[in-house]
């Protein structure tokens, strides 16, 4: 019962104190003519973790696309309704999409380095941006490898090209290398799916830290994973928004059927 | 909730396998309560001998049961229903062993029972146990059903348990300030009754369980705690004794 108490009341913390960073309102997307998203509504809030959970096709990479509108590099895909980030509207024509990817970082689903040196990796997007002498610029390139638990790894080879690192420490480069261009939100795609069980793990315990700083959305195939990083998780299906709710409700005792059976492995 | 059945067709047999395992316990610690009961009552020291020796086969199953149990967390990973079915499966087990245990302990004691001349109070052991048996069988069936509104029922019919027993206490400690020779039989005897009691116990043990892996959240109305027996106090020069 205490437990039980316990759960509540921090829930009701995380929902009181955190207001929300992204607040998806309506949202649908289209492929062409094809609807991918169908009247999503759904909050992201600050400094916690959001995992989109569903099956391949579901619209969750599609959601997490329409968070930083990159689906704007390709024709024929258009999004309705709103995606408010700190009451903006970023679906507005007049956003700068530069701006809104700078605030909105992404890491994807496989690791992917520029094909230049680590510390041009961490320093490229950061001259995009910024105008820092050469002291700053080697500081920030040093804080963001350190707050993806990279620097201890590379410091003595910053030079070395960021392709000859290992799948993992290239996933963390390209976390750095979000981080050092100091984003809001982070939105991670499958960010674990091609590496090793150990790099797996690193790259939660970072996620797991990062969460101080910045609201983090996580679209994940891997349920264990989502219920280990997440404070709420989304279940999405058919393009729809099934269910919303604390990830320990969602993994425990969802609401909704559909919901229940595709995290206990009854789907279809 | 009528669910699909799990992608991975293994993972419904090991579940299907675990709740049969339930059943084939619950099943055998019903027969050896039974047992245990008509030994105290027809005085039948064969029964009980048979009855000691059959409380092995629940601690057999219950290992196997916490082995299954064990197996599955390690390798599905179970969520939500499933995960509320496999570690209830390892509390109710545990709930029916000591059943089991408590049924060899009747037995154990009713042969000590059958050696000694009849006690009055004997006379209130069939009605007790025979409630014990409905709420062991009603809360077997509410687990195979998976019935919450039955095991809730079984849940708030434990009172009856716990006022009889604290009748046979009263009746008991009257008879051994009768007759220091009643002494013997009659502690016996409360130890019996308070097995029954203790396996009624268990058995709603087994209902808030079941009603947990329904609705899973807690069966946590307020139940009314009928053993008042820890404060029963019997003054020697009374008539009667108080509450």
């Amino acid at each position: 019962m205490a437990s039980n108490l316990g759960v509540a009341a921090s829930a009701a913390r995380t929902t009181s104190e955190s207001a929300e960073k992204i607040s998806v309102r309506d949202l649908s997307f289209f492929y062409g003519e094809s609807k991918a998203l169908k009247n999503i509504s759904l909050p992201l809030y600050e400094r916690t973790v959001t995992a989109f959970i569903g099956p391949s096709g579901c619209g969750k990479s599609t959601l997490l696309r329409c968070l930083n509108r990159m689906y704007e590099l390709y024709p024929k895909q258009r999004a309705e309704g709103q995606v408010l980030l700190d009451n903006e509207n970023i679906l507005d024509s007049k956003q700068d999409l530069n701006l809104l990817r700078a605030k909105v970082g992404m890491v994807f689903q496989k690791p992917t380095p520029f094909p230049m040196t680590i510390y041009d990796n961490i320093a490229f997007g950061v001259k995009l941006y910024e105008n820092l002498s050469r002291a700053e610029l080697n500081e920030r390139v040093e804080s963001s490898l350190r707050r993806a638990a990279l620097w201890d790894e590379v410091k003595d080879k910053l030079n070395a090209s960021g392709l000859s690192l290992s799948g993992g420490q290239q996933q963390r480069l390209c976390i750095a290398r979000t981080i050092a261009v100091r984003p809001e939100v982070i939105l991670f795609d499958e960010p674990c799916s091609a590496l090793d069980p150990i790099s797996t793990s690193k790259i939660e315990e970072l996620i797991d830290e990062l969460k101080d700083q910045y609201t983090i959305a996580i679209v994940t195939h891997n349920m264990q994973q989502a219920a280990r990083v997440s404070e709420f998780t989304a279940f999405m299906y058919l393009g729809e928004l099934i269910e919303f709710d604390r990830t320990e409700k969602i993994f425990t005792t969802p609401s909704v059927k559909k919901t229940e059976e595709y995290v206990t492995g009854r789907f279809g | 909730m009528a669910m699909a059945d799990h992608t991975v067709k293994s993972y419904d047999d090991e579940l299907k396998n675990l709740h049969e395992d339930i059943l084939r316990m619950g099943g055998i610690a019903e027969a050896q309560f039974a047992s245990a009961i008509q030994a105290v009552t027809k005085r039948d020291t064969d029964v009980a001998a048979i009855t000691v020796k059959g409380d092995v086969k629940l601690d057999e199953l219950n290992s196997i049961v916490d082995q299954r149990v064990v197996r599955m967390l390690a390798l599905r990973q179970p969520m939500a229903s499933d995960l509320r079915e496999i570690i209830s499966s390892l509390k109710i087990a545990a709930d029916v062993e000591r059943i089991g245990d408590y049924a060899a302990n009747i037995a154990k004691r009713s042969i000590a029972i059958a050696e000694m001349r009849p006690v009055k109070p004997l006379a209130s052991i069939p009605r007790m146990g025979r409630l014990v048996q409905h709420l062991i069988k009603d809360v077997l069936d509410a687990y195979n059903e998976r019935n919450a509104e039955k095991a809730k029922q079984v849940w708030l019919r434990d009172e009856e348990v716990d006022d009889a027993y604290n009748a046979l206490f009263r009746e008991t400690l009257t008879y051994m300030m009768e007759d220091p020779r009643n002494i013997t039989p009659c502690t016996h005897l409360l130890f019996v009754a308070k097995n029954i009691e203790r396996i009624g116990d268990h058995a709603t043990n087994i209902a808030e369980t079941i009603y947990f892996i329904v609705h899973g959240k807690a069966l946590n109305e307020s139940r009314p705690k009928g053993d008042s027996s820890s404060f029963l106090v019997v003054n020697p020069d009374d008539e009667t004794p108080r509450g």
